[in-house]
């Protein structure tokens, strides 16, 4: 063993992993030294999830080898990575949301603790880096954030050597972002090295000293993210370049398309938001953006608008002039309005039907699938098979099942779904969630291209960045309410910022607005 | 070590059509196993039960009218179960569709014509379906879960026959015996040929047949197939979980209760208490083993109902006992049940980790 293996905190060596049909890491090698925040980017796909599963022991590799400290390791299961030094906050949080802070921690643990000496224990970590946390806290009443620093904690708890955080910041508002910076790098300076998974790639820039870059299962290279731009980081991930929005600036807006006034609807569940007294309105080629933190009414407000949810009162929501607030998500479609919900698995699509049969779901009636009442499969087949080549989604053809896809080609598919119909007016929400640099580009133009001819469009997103990029104007939701409208290029990040964080401002301002 | 089941990411197709065949095979053995152990001539317990209406070509004909209702009912069962209505009460609904028909058919017992058959037959329909709609009105008015209801439902309908029987539909010419008078000659199914094969059999294979087109080829059967396996995406589609509530227990209900009346009209020819003989239970095990696909349910049906003419074989010949084909019957589903889950899932023998570096 080289001396300077031995420096190492985590060293891969030609790791490979195939799955029936893919092979989802080539040999890939690269490492971590003590204290290092090192980045792993890549497209969806290439990947990335695969190789950190098997860092935290959630897999094993085919062939190669994972050192820990110059040694060595197997890592048969989670358990033994966390025994090891490894930690990991996912993506997605494992939490109860009726139980308290320390409950949640404390399930958590592999060593059954006293809750007396683990809130000690979970105190000190807070203070040590500067985390504020509540630990009899009930999670419902917790924003996304704090959710996460619960995770972070627990990770922080074992001590780790190596922490693995993947796409840790897609929900949080920019202010959360700085504070979680903060704590990343205070962990570093106690040797602790971090391995990022992020596509946000200025984030990388302020944060990580390496980068390593996948592209379909191999290293294709390594980088100093301070000393490259987004752009390059961007054209090395996808291997080619990286084609900017084009839309013409200046233009001017048309009529008003969807008008929603006064929309106010519970939402019957537990832990839903209630929307209340939603008011706006967008115009003919307008993009138009909602901003906001995740869980604070956003799922709410697109069934609302798509129709999975109906009012009593028909004109909350109008197309064209035409009421529509008493109308089905079918009906609507009729009308003009098509959407596209967050989650696309079991939402936005049948994960076990085919793609050809999943175009039945939305665009029966627009592209005249159905007479009689018997589906016209041809049809149906052929109008996937021109969403897969518009939108240049990889799979093997209309046939093949929508489970089969990754997640940023079933997003391509659902989405070119819908903008192939041509609506009237668009309602997306998360259209870019989890999809790769190359893919998000292409939805993008694909939205200001729908907009150009006259189409309006909803974006609801919590990437601030996407909206910034694509929108006219955009609101902010928090807890089920809007706040005034603020048109791009007169507002700043940290104005959006504080406005999900819940601080409004001058709230009479809105009626002067809107 | 610890016994772990993993997900398999896609079940194997040819696997999912194997599974029924293993089932049906474990159960012949076990079976056969177990009636050894008891003393009987296990295995030529099975041969007679699965084997013999087989080979002998006189029992073809059984076969068929067995698996008649057995078809129809499954039929009706399976479209609910993909759309996750779980309809339990069949055989409640089986009994009232023969009820209604039977209904008319002593309304007209001095009448004669051509239209009084297919005037029972509707009446046997429109009963399964009402029948049925009292465990939809709870499901979606009430949110009362429809297992339990529906299957409540069938000792009711047990017991309204047994009253009708007993009370104001006895034969006053039947010395008294608790049963109907007997159907008069436009009242039965006609026979196919020289056979006693009844109408209702061709009849069944058809009923198969056009749910496949529906299942397959229509908004119907999509509606039903994306409720049950995303209902998510069924609201995004614009489809109504109510309403397919609806649809899936009326059109079970009245297939059931088609199959009531034409058994009614067919082998028994009048209503006697003794009617109720579970086909409409039986028609569960016939539609998972069936896959809940039309075409699988008609090969089903003919599996369930050999074990119905061969466990009379068996009685006869090496004194089964009758509960003998309830267990068969139920050995299948049970085998079929649980060879499902190692399509789904595969076995996975893990070690208790150890600790440190390895």
């Amino acid at each position: 063993m080289t001396a300077n293996a031995a420096q190492t905190r985590l060293e891969l060596r030609d790791i490979s992993k195939s799955f029936p049909g893919v092979l989802a890491n080539d040999s890939v090698s690269f490492s971590v030294l003590p204290g290092e925040i090192h980045a792993l980017l890549g497209e969806n796909g290439a990947g990335k999830s695969t190789l950190v599963k098997m860092i935290y022991g959630i897999m094993q590799p085919d062939v190669g080898e994972i050192c820990l400290d110059g040694k060595p390791v197997h890592v048969p299961n989670p358990k033994a990575a966390r025994t090891m030094g490894v930690g990991m906050v996912f993506q997605h949080f494992s939490l109860f949301e009726a139980m308290t802070v320390l409950e949640n921690i404390a399930l958590g643990m592999d060593h059954e603790t006293s809750y007396a000496e683990l809130e000690t224990r979970i105190r000190k970590v807070l203070d040590e880096y500067g985390l504020m946390l509540d630990p009899h806290r009930t999670v419902s009443t917790l924003s996304v954030g704090e959710r996460q620093r619960i995770e972070i904690v627990r990770a922080l708890l074992l001590e780790p050597k190596l922490l693995i955080m993947d796409e840790p910041t897609s929900v949080l508002t920019p202010q959360e972002v700085a504070q979680l910076f903060d704590t990343l790098r205070a962990l570093a300076k106690r040797d602790c090295s971090i391995l990022y998974i992020s596509h946000k790639l200025h984030e990388i820039q302020v944060l990580c000293d390496n980068a390593t870059i996948l592209r379909g299962g191999r290293v294709v290279g390594e980088c100093n993210p301070t000393e490259e731009s987004s752009r390059s980081m961007a054209e090395m991930m996808i291997g080619g370049v990286l084609k900017d929005i084009e839309r013409i600036t200046g233009r001017s807006l048309g009529e008003e398309r969807l008008v929603v006034s006064g929309l106010t609807q519970p939402s019957g569940k537990a832990f839903g938001v209630d929307l209340a007294d939603i008011s706006f309105s967008v115009r003919r080629g307008e993009i138009f953006g909602i901003a906001g933190v995740a869980g604070n009414g956003q799922n709410e407000l697109l069934l609302a608008l798509s129709g999975e949810t109906t009012g009593p009162q028909a004109d909350t929501v109008r197309i064209d002039g035409r009421p529509v607030g008493n109308l089905d998500a079918n009906l609507r479609r009729r009308a003009g309005l098509c959407s596209v919900p967050e989650e696309r698995n079991g939402h936005g699509a049948v994960p076990e039907f085919s793609l050809s049969d999943n175009t039945v779901l939305t665009a029966r009636c627009r592209m005249g699938m159905v007479k009689w009442g018997i589906i016209n499969s041809r049809t149906a087949f052929s109008y996937a098979r021109n969403v897969i080549g518009t939108f240049a989604v990889k799979t093997t053809g209309p046939s093949s099942a929508a489970s089969s896809l990754s997640g940023g080609n079933l997003q391509k598919f659902i989405m070119g779904r819908e903008i192939l119909q041509t609506p009237d007016v668009l309602v997306v929400s998360q259209p870019t969630w989890g999809v790769d640099a190359g893919a998000a580009a292409a939805i993008h133009q694909a939205l200001v291209d729908l907009a150009t001819p006259g189409s309006a469009i909803v974006v609801i997103s919590q990437d601030l960045d996407e909206l910034l990029a694509i929108c006219d104007n955009l609101t902010v939701v928090n807890e089920g309410r809007l706040s005034r409208c603020l048109k791009i290029g007169e507002t700043s990040v940290e104005e959006i910022g504080l406005l999900m964080g819940g601080i409004h401002g001058d709230t009479t301002e809105r009626f002067h607005v809107a | 070590m610890l016994l772990k089941l993993e997900k398999r990411s896609q079940p194997s197709t040819p696997m999912l059509c194997l599974t029924p065949v293993i089932a049906v095979g474990v159960t012949m053995i076990v079976g056969g196993m177990i009636f050894t152990s008891m003393g009987y001539g296990g295995f030529s317990a099975v041969w007679s039960i699965f084997a013999t209406p087989v080979i002998d070509i006189d029992k073809w004909q059984d076969l068929g009218i067995k698996a008649a209702p057995l078809i129809l009912i499954a039929t009706g069962l399976s479209i609910g179960f993909r759309a996750n209505v779980w309809n339990i009460g069949a055989e409640g609904q089986y009994v009232i569709g023969a009820l209604a028909g039977t209904g008319v058919a002593l309304a007209t017992w001095h009448m004669e014509g051509f239209w009084i058959l297919p005037l029972m037959c509707l009446a046997g329909v429109l009963g399964g379906m009402l029948y049925a709609a009292i465990p939809a009105f709870l499901k979606t008015r009430l949110n009362v879960n429809e297992v339990l209801s529906s299957l409540m439902l069938t000792y009711a309908a047990i017991q309204l026959l047994y009253y009708l029987m007993r009370g104001p539909w006895k034969d006053p010419e039947g010395f008294n015996f608790p049963q109907s008078r007997l159907f008069n000659d436009s009242q039965i199914l006609p026979e196919i040929g020289n056979t006693f094969i009844h109408l209702g059999v061709p009849l069944a294979f058809l009923v198969a047949i056009i749910a496949w087109f529906l299942m397959s080829r229509t908004m119907f059967g999509f509606e039903i197939r994306v409720v049950g396996a995303a209902p998510d995406a069924a609201q995004h589609s614009g489809f109504n979980r109510k309403r397919t509530v609806w649809m899936a227990l009326l059109g079970a209900g009245g297939l059931a209760g088609f199959a009531g009346i034409l058994e009614a009209a067919g082998p028994f020819g009048q209503m006697v208490p003794q009617f109720p003989t579970g086909y409409g239970f039986t028609a569960i095990i016939v539609a998972f083993l069936g896959r809940l696909h039309p075409i699988g349910i008609i090969l089903a049906g003919i599996i369930l109902a050999i074990s119905y003419v061969g466990g009379e074989i068996a009685q006869t010949t090496i004194g089964l006992p009758n509960a003998a084909t309830g267990v068969f019957q139920a050995m299948m589903l049970f085998f079929l049940l649980a060879t499902d889950i190692l399509v789904k899932y595969r076995l996975r023998f893990s070690h208790q980790p150890r600790s440190g570096a390895a």
